[in-house]
């Protein structure tokens, strides 16, 4: 582990008060620039000082940035919105339960009051060889030390590995992927509005980032519609530290029963690879089957076709498995299998 | 202004990790300088190419219409590799300049295919080809010292007509090999250290260093690579190579062609007594090539 130091190297802040400006900044500053959201990954990176960018660019002072607001098709969460704004809000704790649930199991309420949504979707990967700044292929180097005989990997992916097989932590990207989240994206003179899934990349596309976002960009908005509002969601989190960790694994699913089938269903995975992934596959099987412990199981299986482990991840494959179970049969009627 | 990138090991030792990649640029526009001096020395200070004499009527009477080139199996490798060189240029260097997408399985792919193609071509040109028509001869070195003097203006007597191949695609054809073969010896062990179909991933194949110089030789070739398909993209659409290019894709190059560049003692060529050739189709025994 790095050692963490009290002083961090000297840059240039710059504290901008509207988008317009944080987006003209950024495209100034290129890849020299640095987003800083609520700072709590960029803090580690700039106080263990693998990270020296010349010019910071803080967004907490951009209004336009922050809030929740009712729209006609949904809500839209503000970027820099904290997490605990995010639990606390009654539109979302109504309506859009899931993505409650999965914020209020982010960190600590410290960090949650400090951390923001935008910046829990784009923070980096946390394999500790790439914070310890080692050159491995996410720093720009041509090694992954993860994927070793001897490379701790406990923590680390078992589906879409591509040479670095490092995972992305987030708890709330799955939520929103399962709530068919809009992002909403500056880029330079443009506004663009993606899907949440496709905010993601796995390191076949780039290998040192987990989103989307090019240097001058900018994740202004998150808007989540009203498609599934009220829908039957589960979250699950396993953690070492049930008290405050990243995620092992986690699964969100949104989910609509009638007759007692499953007439819609959109269910995703983080931890298991290096962006959440939405189990298309799993969709189309369980549709219009009776969610129960059956169609679980099944799903469960075909959620972990693909997977493979690292010499200590094993363990991700079964309980990959199992929370897919859960997520579509609940809990009571699922059945651990190991 | 490096060019390498370093990085220090878990070791603590300084180890080189690639090339830098501004060297992408410095590649690609050498060769766009290389086009324009070469067009301007074409177009406003080039004399007309001179030969000394060659052969007699006779021999030029044997040639026939279309004089075989390029066999069919030579032509394909050179397509093949052509395709899965540019598909190896483009997928390692488009997701350098911020193309995003999936590359590492096409290049891959690619790199095994141009491999395959290379080690068939080695064998081909050894045991089916003339081997020796590609590699700098005597009258080639002594012919190079004669050109140089008089593109200086000094005294000297014209150069013979060319074998089959000019002197400079002799030496480009030298630095490709220099060029492909570093590629692909290093490309093979680094797929050592991602997943494929070939063998199990073996990190720990080389040491730091090792792993480091192997990418940068990899890099380098690669630089290089694009300049030197950049410069032979260009020739084979110059007008007056036009003749060469179409042989590439048909297998032979008229006899007018023929008797103005190659010497038919140096490259003989003879025409059968029903001649196939003339409809364009090379007999067995005329097929030559490379």
């Amino acid at each position: 582990m790095a050692v963490i130091r009290d002083v961090m190297p000297a840059f240039e802040l710059l504290q901008p008060s509207s988008i317009a400006d944080a987006q003209e900044l950024l495209e100034q500053q290129g890849r020299d620039g640095w987003v800083l959201a609520g700072g709590m990954d960029s803090f580690d990176w700039l106080k263990d000082r693998i990270k020296k960018p010349k010019v910071v660019v803080d967004l907490s002072g951009i209004a336009e940035l922050k809030g929740i607001r009712t729209t006609a098709d949904g809500i839209e969460i503000g970027a820099m919105t904290t997490l605990t704004e995010v639990v606390q809000h009654p539109s979302i704790k109504g309506k859009y339960k899931l993505l409650a649930e999965s914020a209020e199991l982010v960190a600590s309420p410290q960090i949650r009051n400090q951390g923001t949504i935008g910046g829990n979707v784009s923070q980096d990967a946390r394999c500790w060889y790439y914070r310890a700044g080692w050159p491995c292929y996410r720093a720009g180097g041509n090694i992954c030390y993860a994927d070793t005989p001897e490379g701790r990997n406990r923590e680390h992916a078992i589906l879409h590995a591509e040479r670095c097989v490092a995972v992305n932590p987030s708890d709330t990207a799955p939520a929103l992927i399962a709530l068919d989240a809009k992002f909403v994206i500056r880029t330079h003179k443009v506004e663009r509005v993606i899907d949440a899934e496709d905010y993601f990349i796995g390191p076949d596309i780039d290998i040192t980032s987990l989103h989307i976002l090019q240097p001058g960009d900018l994740l202004t908005a998150i808007r989540i519609p009203s498609t599934w509002a009220g829908a039957q969601f589960y979250f699950e989190k396993v953690r070492d530290r049930n008290v405050w960790d990243f995620p092992l694994l986690n699964v969100a699913s949104a989910m609509v029963v009638s007759n007692g089938g499953i007439e819609r269903i959109r269910i995703a995975v983080n931890g298991a690879a290096a962006r959440p992934l939405r189990l298309k596959a799993v969709e189309d099987a369980v549709r219009g089957k009776p969610a129960n412990a059956a169609t679980g199981e099944m799903a469960g299986k075909l959620a972990v076709q693909g997977a493979v482990a690292l010499q200590f991840n094993a363990y991700k494959i079964p309980l990959m498995r199992n929370l897919v179970k859960r997520a579509i049969g609940g809990v009571e009627e699922a059945v651990w299998t190991s | 202004m490096d060019f390498l990138e370093w990085a220090k090991s878990p070791w603590g030792q300084n180890v080189p990790i690639h090339i830098a990649w501004f060297l992408i640029w410095v590649a690609v526009i050498s060769g766009f300088l290389f086009f324009i001096v070469h067009a301007a020395y074409l177009r406003f200070f080039a004399k007309p190419k001179e030969f000394a004499s060659s052969g007699s009527p006779l021999i030029a009477a044997r040639i026939p219409e279309h004089v075989p080139r390029h066999s069919l199996t030579a032509r394909l490798f050179h397509w093949i590799m052509a395709a899965s060189m540019f598909t190896l240029l483009f997928t390692a260097f488009l997701p350098k300049v911020g193309f995003r997408f999936d590359w590492v399985t096409y290049h891959w792919i690619a790199g095994s295919v141009l491999t395959v193609s290379i080690l068939f071509h080695i064998i081909h040109a050894s045991f089916f080809m003339d081997f020796w028509s590609i590699w700098p001869d005597k009258i080639d070195i002594r012919d190079a010292g004669r050109r140089v003097l008089r593109f200086m203006g000094r005294p000297a007597p014209p150069p013979d007509k060319f074998a089959k191949y000019p002197l400079e695609n002799k030496l480009y054809h030298g630095a490709i090999i220099a060029a492909g073969l570093s590629a692909i010896v290093t490309g093979v062990f680094m797929m050592f250290r991602v997943r494929t179909i070939f063998f199990p991933r073996n990190p720990y194949l080389f040491g730091d260093m090792t792993w480091g110089l192997m990418y940068v030789l990899h890099g380098l070739a690669g630089v290089g690579l694009i300049a030197l398909i950049m410069v032979h993209v260009y020739f084979g659409l110059r007008p007056e190579k036009r003749a060469i290019t179409k042989s590439m894709i048909f297998g032979w190059m008229s006899r007018d062609f023929y008797l103005k560049e190659h010497d038919p003692q140096r490259w003989p060529v003879e025409s059968p007594t029903s001649s196939p050739a003339s409809k364009g189709e090379a007999p067995e025994g005329l097929r030559d090539a490379g």
